[in-house]
This record gives C-alpha cells, structure tokens and sequence, in this order.
C-alpha cells in the first residue's frame, strides 16, 4: 500500500535511522510568550540578509580602483570615482530591483540588530543567562559584537563619503590600540589610510564570507545549547516549574506560526526597502579623504561608538614627548570592551553576590529580581545616554542647544541618571513585590471565606 | 465549454464537502494502540476557504512582482511597487500559515520533563579518558611536545597571512609627501597664488604632482592677519603674509578638517577655529592649531609656506608633527 507520507518517511528512515530523532524535534516543545519571539526575529533578520546579501554581491565591485561615472543620475555624471562606488549606484539606480534589494538588506541590518539589543534585553531581566545556559548567552554576546562589526564593514564597502568618514574612524581607533596599533594599521590597511587599494577586497571576504560564516556558526551553536537545555518559561500556572516544561510542540502547533513570523519580518523588511528610503548614497559621493561632512550619523548600533568618543574627555597616556595611548582607544576599544565585559561576566558575578548556584528554568519577572532589574536598567541607561549623545549634533540642529553645553550636561547626566534610575527601578520592583503579597494575601483570605461558606452550606449552618 | 469546465472545477474545490472521513486515516486510528497523538478537532470550512483565498492574492501579489519588474523602467515608482508585490505575496502567504495555526491545527500544550545531567555518564568519560592512558608514563613531557607540534604548526599555518603586508612596519605613518619646494595646488591642480589667498576663508591645497589621497596630502589653507600670529618659537617664518598650512587630517581620529569657525559676531566668536565634524576637535590656528576644545591630544600639523619667485605658495620644509591619528610611540609634541 502506497501512502505519501509513509512512504518518504519509510524511505529516509531505512537510509539514516533518523526517526525516533526526527519524531523527537517535531515535538521539541515551545513555551508560549510574545518575547520569545525577539530572538526568532534576529534570526530570520539574518537569512533575509543573506538572500539580500548574495544577490548585490553578484553586482557589487570591490575595487577602489579609479573610473568615471557615466550612469542614469545626472549629477554624478563625468565625476571620477571607485569601481565599488560606482557599482553600487548601479545597483541602486540602474538594475530593476537593485535599490529594493539593497534597500531592504540596509534595513534588514538595522532590524537585526535591534532584534538582538532587545533579545537580550529580555534574556536580562527574565534571568535567563543563568545556569544551566550561561554558555548560550555568551554566545549570545559574541553574536551580538560580531554582527556590529559586519554592519560596520557593510556600509563601509560602499566608498561614498558618509562610508569614508565611518572607515577613516575606524583606522584612528585601530591606530589607537596599545603597541601594536601603527603597525597593526599599516598591515591591515596596506598602507596609511585609505590604503593603496588592497583594503576594500579584504574588507569584502570578511564582509561576505569570513564574518557571515562565523555568525552562521555561533547561530548554529546558539540554536543547538538553547535545543540541548530546552527553552526557559514563566512560571504562568502550577504546571510550570523548575522540572517540567509546557509548552506548544514544534509540529503542528509551532512550525505554522514560527513561518508566518519568518514570513512576517520578510514582508516588513521589504515593505520597509520599497517604501522608506535608507542611505541613499547617490546624494553622498564619493569619499575622499579631505572630505567630511557635519552631522554625519552612522546607522543606529554604532551611534554608541561615535557618542563615547565625543564624550571622552580629552586624555592620552604620553610618557615624556610621546603619546602612548590615543584618545579614540577610550570611546573606540575600552568602552565597548567594558560593556562586553560586564555583560559576560554578570552571570558570574550574580552568581557571587546572591550565592545562587542552582540551575534554572523558571525564568524570574523582572521585579522578582530587584537588584539585577535595578543594575540591568542603570547599565542600559549609562550606555543608551552615551548613545544618545552620539546624536549631539542633531540635537543642536533640531534644538539649538550649543554642543558645548550639551558636552558638559552629558558627562554629568551619564552617571547621575543611571545612579538615579537603580534607586528608583529598584524601589518600585520591592513595591511591585509589597503588592503582589498584598495580592496573594487577599486571595487566600477569599479562597479561605469561600470554603468556610461551603463548609457551612455542607453542614446547613445558618450562614451568617 | 472549457471554461465552463473549469469554473465547475474551481467551485468544486471551494465549495465541495471532503468525504466524511478518510478511510485510511480512520484505519490508521484503529490500528495504533494509543489512538491519536494530536487531538481531534472540528472542520471549519470558513478557515479553509480564507486560507485558500490569501494564498490566491498572495499569488497575485507574485505575479504582480514580475509584471512590474518586466513592464517598468528603473524609477523610484518600481522600487516602490516591486516592495509593496513582494511584501504582500509574504504577508498573504503569512496571514494563511496564522489562520492555519489558529483555526486550523489544534493547538495542544503539553508538558515534558527538562533534560537532566547524567552523572554516571560524566563518571564514565572521565574513567574512560583515564583508562585509556594508562599505559603513558611520561605525560607531561608528550603533552608539551604535542602543544610546541601543534603551535608550531599553527603559526606555520599563519605565516602566509604575512604577505598581506608588512608585519612591524610604521614607516608608512611617518611618511609625508612634502618636502621644501614643493608647489601648493588646489583641488583642480592648479598652483596656488599667495596673492589669492584671503582671510575669513578657507582653501583646500595638495602637494603638486603627489597623490591627493595620501593622508599627508591634503592642506587646508588660511590667512589671518600676521599681528594675530602667536606661533610657536620657530615658526616666525612659517606664515608669510600670515598665509598658514595645516594638515587637514584631524590627529584625533583621521576625518577632515571641514569647518571653519570664522569670528562672525566679535563678541560671541571672537577667534577664529579649524573645527573637525566627527567629533569636534576644535584648533586655533592663530597658535599653530593648538588643541583648544575636544577630544584631539595633538594640534595639527602645520607645513611651513614660503612664497616663491613668481608668487605661488610652496612648502618651506615638512610638517612639525605626524600627520593623522596618534599611534603608541608618536611624538606628542611638535619638536
């Protein structure tokens, strides 16, 4: 007897034995709440970004070698420029479709990224990083810093202006490095900046292929732990508990909503690269390196980078007549190392200070935690004024506040607020918790009133 | 009467009732011990008929796509219309999957027990790694051997990479392309005439007949009244007519010096400024682009002008520092 789906079934199974494990994954269990799905979003991000990514690299030139440009868009016309900014507004003003693709990846960048800010933002104040899956949340970490670096490299191989202002940045803070930092620049770069052309094709292999391999990787490795420790869960009922997970198996319930929402992000993304227009990068030209421009903004995640270098007090390591640390090593490398730092050493240092070993899979609210949630929305408020005052000089156009004014509230405000926001978050998680008792007291005294009242109907007392 | 065949068909597919029950899968029900694994649930024809009605617009959506993409021209209107196909073929096709997920599959919720370590496992990895090394009795010395083997050939391995470039190399970053005598030129490579060169402005000058994308290359060039000069012990001779050169590039982190602060209002701005837009290092030019405000921890090279015979600007020597951002080991202070 012939079936259609005992038959593939049959045949797969009698090659790979995969059976029991294929059976096993369709009924891989997915607890059900809305900021689970953070992380999925991040993921499908990615693979529109791959699909996007693979399409423009089959039009994209990398070459800083010198052309003309003789395309649709006038006033570029006669201007010289490099092979990789020329092919780029080729892409974006010649081939059908090529300014949807690009579009759409710029925007599939952004969104990745923010999937992943807020992911683990979530992943934080739940206490899920702690055991049993600190591992997966360090990988987490590194997916996260990586992906920075591949948006950076991204937008720097375009070579128009506002990209050879973030590269030129770049080299400085690379310069910066202790010791190594002028040779390490010069073997990098192949020479001063911008280089004699030998930079542009190694930024593309590590944008195309080295960087996406290693996130496929530490994808891959991710999605494997988080599958190996099963997801965490709110404790929503008495079902839930540190030793039995519920939830909604793979096949059938999950796999039609885990596609919608691939689906879902895809439309969005490309709904965004068709409608709303991001780095149009014909009105930029091309770079030069005498060439700046005010009021440059990088895309979002880096704006953090751009504000700590602008809010560095002016300070370098000089021994003698020699500087031995730049001041861009501050902003540039010793700040996001220290966010780095503190982020993956949390779930140690918690660890330290409350005494908790156990391993858990009831995730905490974020009031549950008050010293965490306190410490967590202190950190992200010192690292997001920072990033604000990236924008500094947009708020001066917008506001007129003189950036000099503004330089000095900032450097006051990033440590004050977040003090500030610890005391307070903190005092309203123990309000939070104070009325949750309440609550629960309130609760048992019914339920308590409840079976005296039936006791007595039983008993046909008087009720009283 | 095809077409009419066809309309017969397509209402049938809408509109016909399945048969009650599949035979099979009712015999497949009998024959399995537990019965069903995912619980039964009501038909719900509505479901079924909206789902096959998104998939239909979301193939229209498609179709859509490539009709625009072969009709149109390259415009800002294809781009738009080619997102808008796109994104409503992924969205209808999304919408289906979540009315088949909420109406059309039951939706179970089941408990399971979370994964547990294994200890007698762990026990057994451990017994079995010792085990299997009992017959070495010089551990320490093969372990080593085998990490200097494996490093060794590590850094064999690593070696190629070197031909990227060279490995300890700064001469590069003290490299400039001035020397004295070389012509000034502007963007448009034409040799500079002191004469040309007014204040309250701002010239972009390059080495003539150097490469203008050299980091030492590019100059901005002002002038300032020469009673303004307060230029360090040694430079008195550096600005002539108080025409001064500086490197372009920022030493705080290498974008270019494009603005300049010019007093506009005595009483507000009262000196002129080189300011960099990254992030706003700002230089006095008056004092040999000294740092007077933001992040920068060296002033800005100057180049020594001297005007030559026939009147055009041209280098006197070479800067008085490292051009672009600092290093570990740079001079910090112009010597």
């Amino acid at each position: 007897m012939s079936d259609r789906i005992a038959d593939p079934v049959r045949f797969i199974d009698e090659r790979t034995a995969a059976a029991p494990a294929i059976k096993k994954a369709l009924r891989y269990l997915f607890p059900d709440h809305w900021s689970f799905l953070l992380g999925e979003i991040a993921l499908y991000a990615f693979i529109v970004l791959i699909a996007t990514g693979t399409y423009l690299a089959l039009f994209f030139e990398p070459s800083v070698a010198k052309t003309v440009y003789h395309g649709s868009y006038a006033p570029l016309r006669g201007r010289e420029m490099s092979e990789a900014y020329k092919s780029v507004l080729e892409i974006s003003l010649t081939y059908k479709a090529g300014l949807l693709i690009r579009q759409t990846h710029h925007w599939a960048a952004d969104v990745f990224m923010a999937s992943i800010v807020l992911h683990l933002m979530r992943v934080f104040f739940t206490g899920a990083f702690r055991k049993p899956r600190e591992l997966t949340y360090l990988i987490g970490l590194l997916l996260l810093f990586t992906s920075l670096l591949e948006g950076y490299l991204g937008y720097s191989l375009v070579d128009d202006l506002l990209s050879g202002i973030g590269l030129a940045i770049g080299y400085g803070v690379l310069l910066s490095l202790p010791f190594v930092g002028g040779p390490l620049g010069i073997l990098i770069f192949g020479s001063t900046f911008p280089g004699k052309g030998v930079f542009e094709s190694r930024m593309y292999i590590a944008h195309v292929f080295l960087i996406p391999a290693l996130l496929a990787t530490l994808i891959g490795l991710h999605l494997a732990l988080v599958a190996a420790r099963h997801h965490t869960q709110f404790r929503r009922d008495r079902r839930h508990t540190q030793r039995r997970l519920v939830g909604v198996p793979m096949f059938p319930g999950q796999a039609p909503r885990s596609l919608a929402l691939l689906l879902i992000v895809a439309a969005v993304l490309f709904l965004l690269g068709g409608l709303v227009q991001i780095n149009p990068i014909w009105q930029w030209g091309p770079f030069e390196p005498w060439l700046a421009t005010n009021g440059a903004q990088p895309d979002w995640y880096l704006g953090w980078l751009i504000g700590a270098l602008r809010l560095m007090p002016s300070f370098d390591v000089v021994v003698g007549h020699y500087t031995l640390i730049p001041n861009p090593f501050w902003g540039g490398v010793a700040f996001p190392l220290l966010v780095l730092f503190v982020l993956g050493a949390f779930p140690w240092i918690e660890r330290r200070l409350t005494g908790d070993r156990s391993s858990h899979n009831l995730l905490d609210r974020p009031r549950d935690a008050p010293n965490r949630t306190a410490f967590g929305v202190a950190f992200l408020t010192w690292v997001f004024l920072v990033f604000v005052f990236g924008a500094s000089d947009r708020v001066y156009v917008l506001f007129g506040l003189s950036y000099e004014t503004l330089l000095t509230a900032f450097r006051v405000a990033i440590w004050v607020v977040p003090a500030l926001a610890f005391l307070v978050v903190r005092r309203l998680c123990l309000q939070l918790q104070h009325a949750d008792r309440i609550e629960e007291r309130r609760e048992e005294a019914e339920q308590e009133a409840e079976r005296e009242h039936a006791e007595r109907v039983r008993r046909r007392e008087p009720v009283l | 009467m095809r077409a009419k065949q066809l309309l017969v068909t397509l209402m049938a597919l809408a509109f016909g009732r399945r048969r009650s029950r599949d035979p099979e899968q009712k015999a497949r029900e009998e024959e399995s011990p537990q019965g069903r694994i995912v619980p039964a649930g009501e038909p719900d024809r509505g479901a079924e008929l909206l789902v096959v009605g998104l998939l239909a617009l979301a193939t229209l959506f498609a179709a859509g796509f490539i009709v625009v993409y072969g009709e149109m021209g390259p415009t800002k209107t294809l781009n738009t219309l080619l997102g808008v196909c796109i994104a409503g073929a992924l969205a209808c096709i999304a919408a289906a999957l979540a009315v088949i997920a909420r109406r059309l599959i039951v939706t179970e919720e089941i408990e399971e027990e979370y994964p547990e370590e294994s200890p007698e496992e762990q026990r057994e990895i451990v017994q079995l790694v010792h085990d299997s090394g009992s017959r070495f009795t010089r551990r320490k010395l093969l372990v080593g051997a085998a990490a200097t083997a494996g490093s060794a050939l590590g850094l064999a391995g690593l070696t190629p990479v070197l031909s990227l470039g060279p490995l300890w190399d700064t001469v590069p970053l003290e490299a400039t392309p001035w020397y004295r005598g070389r012509r000034l030129v502007d963007p448009g490579g034409h040799p500079m005439l002191a004469s040309d060169i007014e204040e309250e402005t701002f010239y972009t000058a390059f080495p003539q007949g150097a490469d203008p994308e050299n980091i030492g290359s590019s100059l901005v060039v002002i002038r300032l009244a020469p009673s303004a000069l307060k230029l360090p012990h040694g430079r008195e001779t550096w600005a002539p007519y108080g025409i001064l050169a500086f490197s372009r590039i920022c030493t705080h982190a290498g974008c270019a010096i494009e603005l300049y602060r010019k007093p506009r209002f005595q009483p507000v701005e009262p000196k002129p400024a080189l300011v960099c837009p990254c992030h706003y290092s700002t230089f006095d030019p008056a004092t040999g682009a000294t740092v007077v405000y933001g992040p920068a921890g060296r002033p800005l090279p100057q180049l020594p002008v001297m005007i030559d015979p026939d009147g055009h600007l041209a280098a006197a020597g070479d800067f008085s520092g490292r051009v672009g951002p600092a290093w570990w080991g740079v001079r910090a202070k112009p010597s």
